[in-house]
């Protein structure tokens, strides 16, 4: 059976290369499978978890935005930030994840909200596929 | 030694940030070139009413000509292109680029001190995505950004280059894609080009990081080569002086003795 390749690529060097059977993740526009064979797409990713399946096994990465490039044999993601599952540190999401809601329990002026809903959804995505 | 070792690990760093540099580059040529009728104002040359530097200096000295090199740049470059301080401003990255600018009195609209020897994405991100919002709302029209370039260990070139509008895609045309768009270009633009511009700046960090450790290398190795040249005459003058003032005492001491004869 064909395999696609997958490389997630961010500013500080490449988290993840291999190939996988089945690439599932959250573009802006809604949540998107590819196999292999798909037509070349660029689409921009959500804040969300990237699941890579081979046979029964799947893996999750935290995606930081981002967005992906697609052709027929490889997928290439590029994202400001992406964990395996393994590599996130639960601690600091959670402390993350508190400082985020004290600000946007403050109500302070418009550009801290959107950066505190920013920081809420990276600590919660890292959360729920940290543990 | 200890500067040998920061420009391994922050050459390493440069090289890692190669990939997704090249990939991003790739995409958002493909995507400004596939179609003529996307626009995107980052794209779009404006009439230029202000221009914002973008200068990546060190913090600490003892970097050999590294900050004067890109500081005298800077200054030729607005003495050139500009007459009035309402034409330009100033973003420094580094101690050595604010203290320049502080003294001098030019305009500096943001500043960063204090990165780190090994600068991550998270470091830079806030400063970047603040000047690329200045270009979004208008408030700058060009950015340039001007840093060393490390060319190899003994070698770094002060590079001066314009990040925004973005130009210069076509010469990485050739990979041209037909990709899907999902929702549509426009969009992906949106979300892309910042991006792009961002790891932009960020690329330019990294690359100044390892010419400032390779500078601070060459700069402490000559220092103490000629440390050692001077420990060298110094004790070689010494010794004269010492052999002169025993041979001078026993010259006095066998001429009274003649004396007493």
């Amino acid at each position: 059976m064909k395999t696609l390749e997958v490389s997630v690529v961010t500013p500080s060097g490449p988290v993840l290369e291999g190939s996988f059977d089945m690439v599932v993740c959250k573009a802006e526009t809604g949540e998107i499978g590819i196999l292999p064979g798909h037509i070349p797409l660029v689409a921009p990713l959500q804040i969300s978890a990237v699941r890579l399946k081979t046979g029964s096994e799947t893996k999750q990465l935290a995606v930081n935005g981002g967005f992906m490039e697609v052709k027929p044999d490889k997928v290439t993601i590029l994202a400001q930030s992406a964990e395996k599952a393994s590599e996130i540190d639960i601690q600091r999401a959670k402390s993350a994840k508190e400082r985020a809601e004290r600000r946007l329990q403050a109500k302070q002026d418009n550009i801290d909200k959107i950066r505190a809903e920013l920081a809420l959804k990276r600590a919660t995505n890292r959360l729920n596929i940290g543990s | 030694m200890v500067s040998a070792s920061k420009m391994s690990k922050a050459e390493q760093n440069a090289k890692g940030f190669v990939p997704y540099a090249d990939k991003i580059q790739e995409v958002v040529a493909s995507i400004a070139n596939s179609n003529t009728d996307v626009s995107h104002p980052m794209l779009n040359k404006r009439e230029v009413k202000k221009t914002a530097y973008l200068v990546i200096t060190s913090d600490r000295g003892l970097v050999g000509a590294y900050n004067s090199n890109i500081l005298r740049n800077l200054f030729q470059t607005i003495e050139k292109r500009h007459n009035s301080k309402d034409e330009y401003t100033v973003i420094a990255v580094g101690r050595k680029g604010y203290d320049f600018c502080k003294k001098r009195d030019l305009p500096m609209s943001n500043s960063i001190i204090g990165m780190a020897d090994h600068p991550t994405f998270n470091d830079i991100k806030e400063l970047a995505s603040e000047t690329v919002q200045m270009y979004s709302d208008g408030e700058i029209d060009e950015l340039n950004i001007i840093y060393n370039h490390y060319v190899s260990a003994i070698s770094q070139k002060v590079t001066a280059k314009k990040l925004l509008p973005i130009e210069n895609l076509d010469a990485h045309a050739a990979v041209n894609n037909d990709y899907e768009y999902d929702p549509d270009q426009e969009q992906i633009l949106e979300v892309l080009l910042p991006q792009y511009a961002e790891s932009l700046i960020f690329g330019a960090l990294l690359d100044g990081k390892a010419s400032e450790h390779a500078a601070s290398m060459t700069a402490m190795r000559s220092a103490t080569d000629n440390a050692g040249e001077l420990i060298d005459d110094l004790s070689l003058t010494y010794n004269r002086a010492r052999q002169a003032a025993i041979t001078q005492e026993i010259t006095e001491i066998s001429g009274g003795v003649a004396a007493l004869e």
